[in-house]
């Protein structure tokens, strides 16, 4: 079982239209979707029976009101702000963080923590099987989530598994990241873009994890894609693609349909792209 | 006026929009709460002053700690271990919540700052330029946008770069906001996030509108949604080579001919808040 993991740092940059269209050259029988705050790839490979259940983060406190006697003890010991004093003291469940600190010095015990729903665990179970879920507006705790995810996946199993991974670099990267054998990094050909490669890069290196990276839409700023490639030569890091821009992509994608299903400039990249990864690998 | 720029999907266009509003409102103050990302801040120049975000992380006397476990036990975040009948703290699971030093009766731990990120700053024009940067290997910079968010003055205006997704930070950053600018692209991708995002402005109660950036000739799936769902569409940024050439190097495109696009939207934010 080898795991490839597709990640950007920067948002939009293409990692799932490539994750999508690595799912089809691999014929993979297993797959996932690790952006569980804002999840696409679903919308490509929805096929078969969908099983879904309840994803819990920890618990949140709700205050009793009947027993509260106002002492504000756990206002101030609360370090998220998450309880105010509005006509009563209340919760907000967007910024508690569930840590017990307001029940612990609460003289009255008048606050109790609840299991709370704070996203899905999907899983598609087809001819593939795929991973993914969803996370509840607001919640916190995406890391976590990101490893129930991943838990779906079986490991007996000698296929390559593809996963498409959020953007950024915080706890839900950290967590898609571990156990996988090789990250394909896609930047763009921007200073943002560039910008976040590098810091996505010093994340994956603190891990040890092999990767490589290309450079989508690197037509839109020829001057700027050359500054990345000196940069990777710089550090000795392999460039395993160019990716063409092209408006064609969207259509493609909007109709469901991988890039590489069809012949054309971005498809050939990604699939010479492919076959250069499975060498290194 | 506060106006919050967000898209749940990331590369939609919301630094676009969110550099180039405040580059038309004059005082305006801009800050970037995509602290994993921190692309904003580009747009506005390269001399920043840096003010570092500290967390705090608990540390254990080893000869005061008896192994009551009481901490750990305590501990809803696995954050504290027995290694080898020594308590351990693991800092990058700590939330900070100051719970174990509070049940600890020996006095066996205090707290120490640990770096968590910072905040880039500037005075560019007539702006004030924030942008929050979340330190490599760093789990969340939740506390470093509470802290950006603290900058608002009152009655300043002020524009807010959001990151992407739809979870607790992204919640802090449009609390206070008087207007949520949702950008999304035409793509199957752009709506299913602009749905998860609508959504979230809604819990706040939030007054929202929709600027379709990417446009091409037929934007019908996100148009359809929108008259559907009473969100207004304030406007359309084209997909243009040149546009995309001018954003790739970080330079204001509202400097150049696409100024109308971003005052037109400006004009109708301004009269859906009323200020």
């Amino acid at each position: 079982m080898t795991q490839l993991l597709v990640l950007s740092g920067k948002g939009g940059t293409g990692k799932t239209t490539i994750s999508s269209s690595f799912i089809k050259l691999s014929h993979s029988l297993q797959f996932a979707d690790c952006d569980v705050e804002a999840p696409n790839l679903h919308l490509m490979y929805s096929k078969g029976n969908k099983y879904s259940e309840s994803y819990h983060g920890l618990d949140k406190a709700i205050i009793n009101q009947d027993v509260c006697i106002e002492c504000g003890l756990c206002v101030e010991h609360c370090r998220f702000h998450a309880i105010v004093n509005n006509d009563g003291f209340k919760v907000n469940p967007y910024k508690c963080e569930g840590c017990g600190v307001c029940s612990y010095v609460c003289p009255v015990e008048a606050i109790q923590y609840k299991q709370q729903i704070d996203g899905s665990i999907d899983l598609y179970d087809n001819t593939y099987r795929f991973s993914t879920g969803s996370l509840k507006m607001g919640s916190g705790n995406s890391g976590l989530l990101v490893t129930e995810v991943k838990k779906q996946l079986m490991k007996d199993n000698d296929n390559m598994i593809i996963i498409d991974g959020p953007p950024g670099l915080g706890c839900p990267v950290i967590a898609s990241i571990s156990g996988v054998d090789f990250i394909l990094v896609v930047t763009e050909a921007s200073m943002s873009g560039f910008s976040d490669m590098k810091r996505i890069i010093e994340t994956i290196r603190k891990t040890k994890t092999k990767f490589a990276v290309c450079i989508n839409k690197y037509d839109i700023n020829l001057k700027i894609s050359n500054m990345i490639k000196n940069h990777l030569l710089e550090e000795n890091i392999f460039l395993v693609g160019e990716l063409p821009f092209d408006l064609e992509v969207n259509n493609l994608i909007n109709q469901g349909i991988p890039v590489v299903d069809i012949d054309n400039p971005v498809g050939q990249a990604i699939r010479k792209m492919y076959d250069l990864i499975l060498n290194i690998l | 006026m506060q106006i919050a720029v967000l898209s749940g999907k990331g590369g939609a266009g919301k630094t676009l929009l969110a550099v180039n509003l405040t580059n038309l409102i004059e005082g305006a103050t801009f800050l970037d709460c995509d602290v994993e990302e921190p692309n904003g801040v580009l747009y506005f120049g390269n001399s920043f002053e840096k003010d570092n975000v500290y967390t705090k992380i608990p540390i254990i006397d080893n000869k005061r700690c008896i192994n009551c476990h009481s901490c750990i036990d305590f501990c809803r975040y696995n954050a504290i271990i027995d290694f080898l009948g020594k308590v351990k703290v693991l800092p990058s699971l700590c939330h900070s919540c100051g719970g174990c030093k509070l049940v600890c009766e020996e006095n066996a731990i205090h707290e120490e700052d640990e770096l968590l990120g910072w905040i880039n700053y500037s005075r560019i024009k007539s702006h004030k330029v924030y942008g929050g940067e979340l330190k490599i290997g760093k789990e969340t910079g939740v506390s470093i946008i509470a802290k950006l968010l603290d900058k608002i003055e009152v009655n300043e205006d002020s524009v807010i770069d959001c990151p992407p997704g739809n979870g607790c930070s992204v919640m802090e950053s449009i609390q206070n906001a008087d207007y949520c600018l949702l950008v999304s692209e035409p793509t199957i991708f752009g709506l299913e996030n602009l749905k998860m995002v609508y959504d979230l402005t809604k819990v706040y109660k939030k007054k929202a509108g929709l600027v379709i950036n990417k446009a091409v000739n037929n934007n019908d799936l996100i148009e359809k949604y929108a008259l559907k769902n009473n969100l207004p569409v304030l406007g359309y940024i084209p997909f243009d080579r040149e546009l995309a050439l001018l954003n790739s190097k970080s330079e204001m495109v509202s400097n150049f001919k696409y100024k109308p696009y971003f005052m037109n939207i400006l004009n109708q934010i301004r009269e859906e808040v009323g200020r």
